[in-house]
């Protein structure tokens, strides 16, 4: 007799907690990640409130409009996940995982117009690189660990799409909440560049 | 889709949790699931819309102080459309909002910091 040791509530809700582990886990993940990105925002506060004078983004000649069209890959990117969850549980299969290559279609855009920006920030005469000022070091390091975040999500709709999409045959319940808890990572990565784009290139 | 469940054993925990309902917070019949999808694309556009005004309201050049504040109300707006519907905290249980109450403070914390570095200034 074999003895299979199953990993407890992946699928149903825990009685005390009344969520799925994963869901609670990757909650508190996020909750880990927000103070990550708030000890940034906290830096960029304090930088730019000591600084005598601190230049508006498209002084330094950040392109704008570049940086819109990512917000709008983002914001469809999170549309599409949570587009790919509801189908997933309607059974629209093909529709559902068509979602999720779309939403790594979408990391695929925002990543190539981030290295479009940041080309075009090495290679200025003179160039603007993270030692160049306070603003610029603040700009590649929260923008650069904002695109590793995303990278980090186009790894998980990869297999989620790919190796990882036959789980939906044997425990489709469980891979639904896998999709449900990705997409809660990715709506972060979208939240954390709704509020990056305004106070790096913008104000 | 319960009946694509391929394991026959049944713990005491499942059965347990089957009593309690599945996923409570996730109504999987159809049609909710349908109108769910249409509160999604209307957020979507909302998103789309406020994108637009605030780099519109860029457009403007205004004292950094208002703009600061118009565009950091509209990422606020845009940050509770998100976080409310597509992360589904509107409707979420009590345990996560304690984490996220948890995270609020200490978040606040981190924001009323930077503060700290000017009281050595104030009346000076």
């Amino acid at each position: 007799m074999t003895v299979e040791l199953e990993i407890p509530y992946n699928v149903h809700a825990r009685p005390e907690t009344g969520l799925y582990n994963a869901k609670l886990g990757v909650w508190l993940f996020l909750a880990s990640e927000v103070m990550l990105f708030g000890a940034l925002f906290s830096s960029l506060i304090l930088i730019r409130t000591s600084a005598e004078h601190w230049p508006r983004g498209w002084e330094e000649g950040l392109n704008i409009p570049l940086a819109t069209l990512n917000t709008f890959i983002l914001i469809a990117s999170s549309v599409t996940v949570v587009l790919a969850w509801a189908n997933f549980r309607l059974g629209n299969v093909k529709r559902g995982r068509l979602l999720l290559l779309a939403t790594l279609a979408c990391g695929f855009g925002f990543m190539i117009i981030k290295t479009i920006e940041y080309y075009a920030k090495f290679t200025a005469v003179p160039p603007h690189l993270p030692s160049t000022s306070n603003f610029f070091a603040l700009y590649f390091t929260m923008t650069g660990l904002h695109g590793l975040h995303v990278l980090g999500g186009m790894i998980l709709f990869a297999y989620l799409s790919g190796p990882g999409f036959k789980m939906w045959e044997k425990e489709p319940e469980r891979y639904v909440n896998r999709i449900e808890v990705v997409g809660l990572y990715w709506h972060f990565v979208d939240l954390v560049w709704i509020f990056l784009f305004p106070t790096l290139y913008l104000l | 889709m319960s009946e694509h469940i391929a394991s026959e054993h049944v713990s005491a925990e499942e059965a347990i949790a089957d009593s309690v309902v599945p996923n409570p917070m996730h109504h999987n019949d159809p049609e909710h699931i349908r109108k769910e999808i249409r509160v999604y694309l209307t957020v979507f556009g909302s998103l789309a819309v406020l994108t637009i005004a605030t780099v519109a309201v860029s457009y403007l050049h205004l004292d950094v102080r208002w703009a600061i504040l118009v565009a950091l109300s509209i990422a606020c707006v845009k940050g509770f459309l998100v976080a409310g519907y597509f992360m589904h905290m509107l409707s979420e249980k009590k345990l996560i909002y304690a984490v996220l109450a948890l995270t609020v403070f200490f978040f606040a914390m981190l924001l009323w910091g930077p503060w700290g570095h000017h009281y050595d200034t104030f009346g000076r």
